[in-house]
């Protein structure tokens, strides 16, 4: 791990020789050493199909990798003695398409997990859920159903629902893909905050001003291989291979 | 903020309403068959009413109609719970669940309903309480015996708890795999996930196909009749074979069936739609 800011601290996410074949035959994610430190925010970039949401995925096993070790905040996720229910509280995550719960309301989609998982009482829950909603700038949706929510909204209420858990960790998967253009900004302005709050952020996206504004490494995939890893702007301002140069040739203009 | 947006739906169905009546003659969309259905059935009354053979048919049958609303219910009940057992156990990490599910559903459902009745009500059920009450007599003390009617009643719930199971498994199914991984990211468990953010939306597309059940159910119960119980049909072929009154035995059983399963299935329209409507757009 050359560049690796806080060595000698322990990680907050550790990804050691973590390889994802599925069917037998799709190397999805191929033998990658990752170390995330705590309060540090990490944009992983690269073409579509190689393997970014995978790599993601393992953070909170909603993959199992088929070789390797992951760690976050010290618990090892493929130890059987692992309550992984507990892990996955602490470790949030969004979705390119919301998934919000559609039969339930604003409030109920961001109580729901604090009532069950951390068992906080009702007024409890609402009152962080309110808060919650409030940071991301929509506290007067709390009764609307998700399908009455802009798709920006509907992101807004995904992350605050996720962080209603009191999060160690954040995963964000192309968060903003799904959105109209005019509302990327919305979303973006809450991760971009987040990130200043010094929340450990693993976020798959091509927006690359949210790279250079928040990121503190930046992580090209190709073909489920780390081909390289740095600072957001020397890696896409001074690539040091031909597929890491050619890769953003195609994105910035 | 929901009453808004069922009246404002509402209205825009209205609006549908009109465009459709622009497009064609109000009496190429007017439901006739259920003025005819209407007409036959206060034809049918009226008979009942009026003619004394009826009347006494009528008399003589209806007291079984509680007895097939009771093996309707239980056998609904039951079929629901192995329903969804069975169709969650389908869908199980567990490979023996997932296979003795299967196997129960592919099982029952490759029996017609009349030889499984028998061969439930008369064999499977006597072999097996005979062991058992052998096992309660030298333990407890005592035995117990289950009436024919149960017999069927259980025979209904284990073919229906078949279909049902097929139906829970659709419908579970049909909920795009996203919601569960939302739901078990956020720390929730398997089951915690199925419970409140999987079933209660799969219920949308399970209600109406269990409500077109249990109106089959209500028509099955008339099988009861080859064991003796004297539900409708029971009592419809009694009066019948005794008085030599066919005409009038079958007529005020069928009389009796159709009213049940045009109320029922009109209610279930009513639901459906409330259901449509209060829902619209919701993903
Ligand atoms: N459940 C699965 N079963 C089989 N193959 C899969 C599965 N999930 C992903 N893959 C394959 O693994 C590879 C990596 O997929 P992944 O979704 O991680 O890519 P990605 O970088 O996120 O792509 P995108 O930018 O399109 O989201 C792809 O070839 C994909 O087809
Ligand atoms: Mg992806």
């Amino acid at each position: 791990m050359a560049t690796h800011p806080e060595s000698g601290t322990t990680s907050m996410i550790s990804l050691r020789g973590v390889s994802k074949t599925f069917d037998k035959t799709i190397h999805a994610v191929v033998d990658v050493d990752l170390e995330i430190a705590e309060g540090e925010v990490v944009v992983i970039v690269g073409p579509s199909g190689s393997g970014k949401s995978t790599v993601l995925r393992c953070i909170n096993l909603l993959e199992v990798p088929t070789e390797g070790y992951v760690t976050v905040d010290g618990f090892e996720l493929l130890d059987p003695k692992t309550d992984i229910d507990h892990v996955r509280a602490e470790v949030g995550m969004v979705f390119q398409q919301f998934n919000l719960f559609p039969h339930l309301t604003v409030i109920e989609n961001i109580t729901l997990a604090q009532r069950k998982v951390r068992g906080r009482s009702r007024s409890e829950a609402v009152e962080v859920a309110m808060g919650q909603l409030t940071r991301v700038g929509i506290p007067e949706k709390a009764d609307a159903y998700p399908r009455q929510l802009s798709g920006g909204q509907q992101q807004r209420v995904a992350i605050a629902r996720s962080l209603a858990m009191d999060p160690k960790v954040m995963l964000f998967d192309e968060p903003t893909s799904a959105l109209d253009p005019e509302m990327v900004k919305e979303v973006l302005d809450v991760m971009l905050e987040l990130a200043a709050g010094g929340m450990t952020m693993v976020v798959v996206t091509h927006e690359m001003g949210f790279a250079k504004a928040a990121a503190d490494r930046l992580v090209f995939i190709d073909e489920g291989v780390i081909v390289e890893i740095g600072l957001p702007e020397e890696v896409f301002s001074n690539p040091k291979h031909d597929r890491t140069r050619a890769f953003f040739d195609k994105i910035l203009y | 903020m929901i009453g808004e947006v069922a009246t404002k739906s509402s209205r825009h169905r209205a609006e549908g309403t009109a465009r459709v009546r622009d497009e064609k003659p109000w009496w190429d969309t007017f439901p006739w068959w259920g003025v005819f259905i209407a007409g036959v059935l206060a034809w049918m009354a009226f008979q009942i009413r009026t003619q004394d053979d009826y009347a006494l048919a009528w008399e003589r049958i209806i007291p079984g109609l509680s007895l097939t609303l009771v093996a309707t219910i239980e056998a609904f009940a039951i079929a629901l719970l192995l329903g969804l057992t069975a169709g969650m156990g389908q869908l199980s990490r567990n490979i023996v669940v997932r296979n003795v599910a299967r196997t129960y559903v592919e099982f029952i459902r490759g029996i017609p309903m009349l030889p499984l009745i028998f061969t439930v009500a008369l064999i499977l059920v006597p072999e097996t309480s005979d062991y058992v009450n052998q096992r309660l007599d030298a333990w407890f003390g005592v035995t117990y015996k289950l009436s024919f009617q149960m017999r069927a009643t259980v025979t209904l719930a284990l073919i229906y708890g078949a279909y049902m199971a097929e139906i829970f498994r659709g419908g579970i199914q049909s909920i795009p795999p996203g919601q569960s991984e939302a739901g078990r990211s956020l720390g929730l468990t398997r089951r915690q996930t199925m419970r409140s953010v999987v079933l209660p939306q799969a219920m949308r597309a399970i209600i109406p196909p269990l409500g077109n059940d249990f109106i089959a159910i209500l028509k099955d119960t008339s099988l009861l009749s080859v064991l003796g119980v004297l539900e409708i049909t029971q009592r419809g072929r009694q009066f019948s074979a005794s008085t030599f009154k066919f005409r009038e035995g079958y007529f005020v059983v069928s009389f009796i069936y159709l009213c049940l399963t045009l109320g029922l299935s009109l209610l279930l329209g009513v639901l459906e739609r409330r259901m449509t409507r209060d829902r619209k757009g919701e993903r």
